[in-house]
């Protein structure tokens, strides 16, 4: 038995390496000051699909992207690193989508895949931190999701065994598949690409899909698919100068708490 | 990190005009375009390929190698049952570098090799032993197949190079207790044996690095009855055959990840490489040139790491409330360092260009045959320099273990020592001083420059002309005084001690004058090799009117 693997990535603006001109003026981030890489997480959702393709043979990864044409780099990357595929879904009609929309892109690409067995993606990205679009995913395709992952424990008789992350240690769960799986920072690093698979895709094209087809309902993509609205964007530092110290009676806390659900933190 | 996108001089060397010539030859004008799917159609493209594998291994270098050093020297590697276990850093190493593909990469593509050059290969090497020079002795031995690619038979390659392309590992097994500089008294015994149809070696190795390796590479007495270097072979001995054992691991100063080990071979199987006889004579001095030039990689990627651990202690210790890197005592550590590191440097690539054109250039071959040895010499002399200034750089931080400049150090001695000692190298440069052959090297530069600051540009790369072309005066008048000075050694003849004596002298003048031109060559393409090419034209100048002045007064 081989098993049908997507795994969902993305580029985004390497927040490591973060210049003097990386946001503009009106608070939105100036993407092209900013080099991009393969989100963290994504890669390590990969390498749990590539670690699943080891032990089960025959299976194929497939890494599909929702970006600008630039996007197709992190196909490559993929593909150098043992994915067999890639597809970069890219059009002006997904431009401004929010979680809502880019999950109904990606699960709408999916579905013309055909039947999948598996689907891995990051926690989350590094330039939007929701962890929204994995979740949504799972549940636009009506499969189940096993969020939080730190690594791959068994895969055998089209079942999953996951150990995920609690907020106070960890569990093991089994899952049926079809699932969705996100992967958080913990698990394995990504394998390095392989210079062989490097030189061999140097030349060949990346596939590029546009809204025309996977079959969408127009309405539901980009900024008319997304009820996200974004008023305004600032920066904020907490200065040591803000801090309270509060003393360890009830009164003291009964105080912080009324404080923070006052300021709708709570 | 990434230890080839943050030091443009790999780049620069990378793109060295002569590069063009260098692929050409490598890859027989393309030969192979069309018919492999990974071969370059042109030098284009070839270079391209060759960034590519540079950003990964750096990457590789950057991320895993660096810092995984620190445990790898604590931990080391262990000996159970006669086999080593490298520490858990090295096998981590070693994984990324095979996952990687990034292993042979100098052998050909029928091997599953990348077919790189020895000026690529030394520019891996380099960052490689920045990050750790112990573990760079392990995957600088896969150098070992270079030496199977050239002079074994088909079958021979065809049975062993794919392996090392898949992450076999290597030895060179050549010293024994009493053969060490001295190779031709081996008593390692290779017999026929003619019922298995195979070759049998018996006796005992001594401080073999990576002894436990898969592959080896082994010097054999096979000529019973012969006792100098024309009676010895060369063998290839695979590891899974049985036969050898590890009797022990060194317990060295530096490059602890490294197993060096004391090896008894009893009955093992193995194979000849190449003609009987031609062992040490032909095999091991060609496998020896190679090795030297991989210790002067190693050298240089240790000066590199040596120059940044100082370079970053000095702009952040305070004292007397300034950084420590605006004393002029400490800038002047500071400029030494990476001048020796820039000029150990462009000699190197130097000589790796020339060793890539000597496969279809006789005088491209004598004169890499000539730049060896002063290569080793000064790489790694200029390391122990290096690692010695680093730690003065640090002061009293710099004697406690805490600091990475102390493994740089212990790790650095090795380099004047191994695969022949200084003195060693020293010697293998007397014939060149006597035959002149590096006056007419030095001549060739001085015509180069001289050609390129002929016109009537006032600037050339961003310096002004009569500044180079003061630093190329001073270069021909170091020249007039090295003649000088070989005058003066020679009086009673090259044979006579006094000649003897002043090698060294002779050779490190040389090698100062030499690294003068190449940096200077390197400005007139850019001025940031200005500082570094000063300081050549400094010592060469001070250095031979010293000796000048020593022979001439005492």
């Amino acid at each position: 038995m081989s098993y049908k693997i997507v795994v969902l990535a993305k580029q985004v603006p390497d927040t490591h390496n973060v210049g003097a001109d990386a946001m503009n003026a009106d608070g939105t981030v100036n993407r092209a000051a900013l080099p991009t890489v393969f989100n963290p997480e994504d890669l390590k959702a990969l390498e749990m699909a590539l670690q699943v393709k080891d032990r089960v043979p025959g299976s194929t990864v497939t890494v599909v992207t929702m970006g600008p044409p630039r996007a197709a780099e992190i196909i490559r990357d993929a593909r150098s690193r043992g994915a067999d595929d890639g597809i970069v879904l890219s059009d002006m009609r997904f431009a401004g989508a929010d979680t809502l929309a880019t999950s109904y892109a990606l699960s709408q690409l999916i579905r013309q895949l055909g039947p999948v067995d598996l689907i891995f993606g990051g926690r989350q990205a590094i330039d939007g931190d929701t962890a929204q679009v994995g979740p949504q995913v799972a549940e636009k395709l009506e499969i189940p999701q096993v969020t939080y992952a730190e690594e791959l424990l068994d895969i055998a008789d089209g079942t999953i065994t996951i150990r995920r992350r609690l907020e106070r240690g960890t569990e093991c769960v089994k899952a049926q598949l079809p699932v969705l799986v996100t992967v958080t920072s913990a698990a394995t690093d990504c394998r390095f690409p392989n210079i062989h698979r490097m030189f061999r895709q140097a030349g060949e094209e990346v596939r590029v899909m546009n809204a025309d087809g996977i079959d969408a309902d127009m309405e539901r993509l980009g900024m008319k698919g997304s009820p996200t609205k974004v008023k305004k964007i600032e920066n904020v530092v907490l200065a040591h100068k803000e801090s309270r110290v509060l003393e360890p009676t009830e009164a003291a806390l009964n105080e912080l708490s009324a404080t923070l659900i006052r300021e709708h933190i709570l | 990190m990434n230890f080839y996108t943050d030091n443009e001089n790999l780049s620069f060397y990378l793109h060295h005009p002569e590069m063009d010539q260098v692929v050409a030859v490598r890859e027989k004008n393309f030969a192979e375009a069309g018919q492999h799917p990974e071969a370059p159609a042109d030098a284009v493209q070839a270079v391209s390929q060759y960034e590519m594998a540079l950003n990964l291994l750096g990457s590789i270098a950057g991320e895993v190698i660096a810092p995984n050093a620190e445990a790898v020297d604590h931990e080391g590697p262990t000996l159970e049952g006669g086999r080593v276990h490298y520490a858990p850093g090295t096998r981590r190493n070693l994984d990324a570098l095979i996952q990687s593909g990034l292993y042979g990469i100098s052998l050909e593509r029928r091997f599953n090799g990348l077919n790189f050059p020895r000026a690529v290969v030394v520019m891996a090497a380099e960052m490689i032993a920045r990050a750790d020079v112990g573990f760079a002795t392990i995957w600088g031995l896969t150098d070992c197949a270079d030496t199977i690619q050239e002079f074994g038979s088909e079958a021979l390659k065809e049975k062993y190079l794919p392996r090392i392309c898949q992450g076999a590992t290597c030895s060179m097994d050549l010293t024994e207790p009493d053969a060490g500089s001295d190779l031709q008294s081996v008593r390692l015994k290779a017999t026929y044996d003619e019922a298995a149809g195979c070759w049998r070696l018996n006796g005992v190795k001594r401080f073999i690095t990576n002894g436990d390796a898969d592959l080896h590479l082994v010097l054999a007495r096979s000529e019973e009855g012969s006792n100098d270097g024309r009676g010895l072979s060369y063998f290839v001995f695979d590891k899974a055959d049985g036969g050898m054992t590890v009797r022990r691991i060194e317990n060295k100063m530096g490059i602890k990840g490294s197993p060096t080990c004391e090896l008894q071979f009893t009955n093992a199987p193995c194979q000849i490489v190449g003609e009987r006889r031609l062992g040490l004579i032909k095999y091991v001095m060609s496998l020896m040139n190679g090795a030297r030039l991989g210790v002067a990689a190693q050298s240089i990627g240790l000066c590199e790491a040596a120059c940044r651990e100082a370079e970053a202690y000095a702009a952040s210790r305070e004292q007397f409330g300034h950084p420590i890197n605006q004393f002029i005592a400490v800038q002047d550590l500071l400029s030494q360092m990476r001048a020796r590191t820039d000029g150990a440097r462009s000699l190197m690539y130097e000589t790796a260009r020339y060793v890539d054109l000597a496969t279809t250039s006789r005088p491209a071959s004598r004169i890499a045959d000539i730049l060896t040895p002063l290569v080793k010499l000064n790489a790694s002399e200029f390391a122990n320099q290096c690692a010695y200034d680093c730690i003065q750089v640090h002061g009293g931080s710099g004697f406690m273990k805490e600091y990475a400049c102390e493994r740089l150090y212990r790790d650095a001695r090795i380099l004047s020592i191994y695969e022949g000692t200084s003195q060693l190298q020293v010697v293998a440069a007397m014939k060149g001083i006597a035959n002149g052959a590096y006056l007419k090297q030095i001549d060739s530069y001085e015509a180069r420059v001289a050609e390129a600051l002929a016109g009537d540009a006032e600037t050339v790369a961003g310096t002004p002309v009569a500044e180079l072309k003061h630093c190329l005066d001073v270069l021909r008048k170091a020249t007039e005084a090295y003649k000088r000075l070989y005058a003066l050694a020679t009086v009673d003849g090259t044979t006579s001690d006094r000649f003897e004596h002043m090698t060294r002298a002779l050779t490190v003048v040389l090698s100062d004058i030499i690294m003068g031109y190449l940096l200077l060559l390197d400005s007139l393409r850019d001025a940031r090799f200005l500082a570094s090419c000063r300081y050549f034209v400094r010592q060469s100048i001070g250095q031979a009117t010293r000796h000048i002045a020593a022979l001439e007064n005492c």
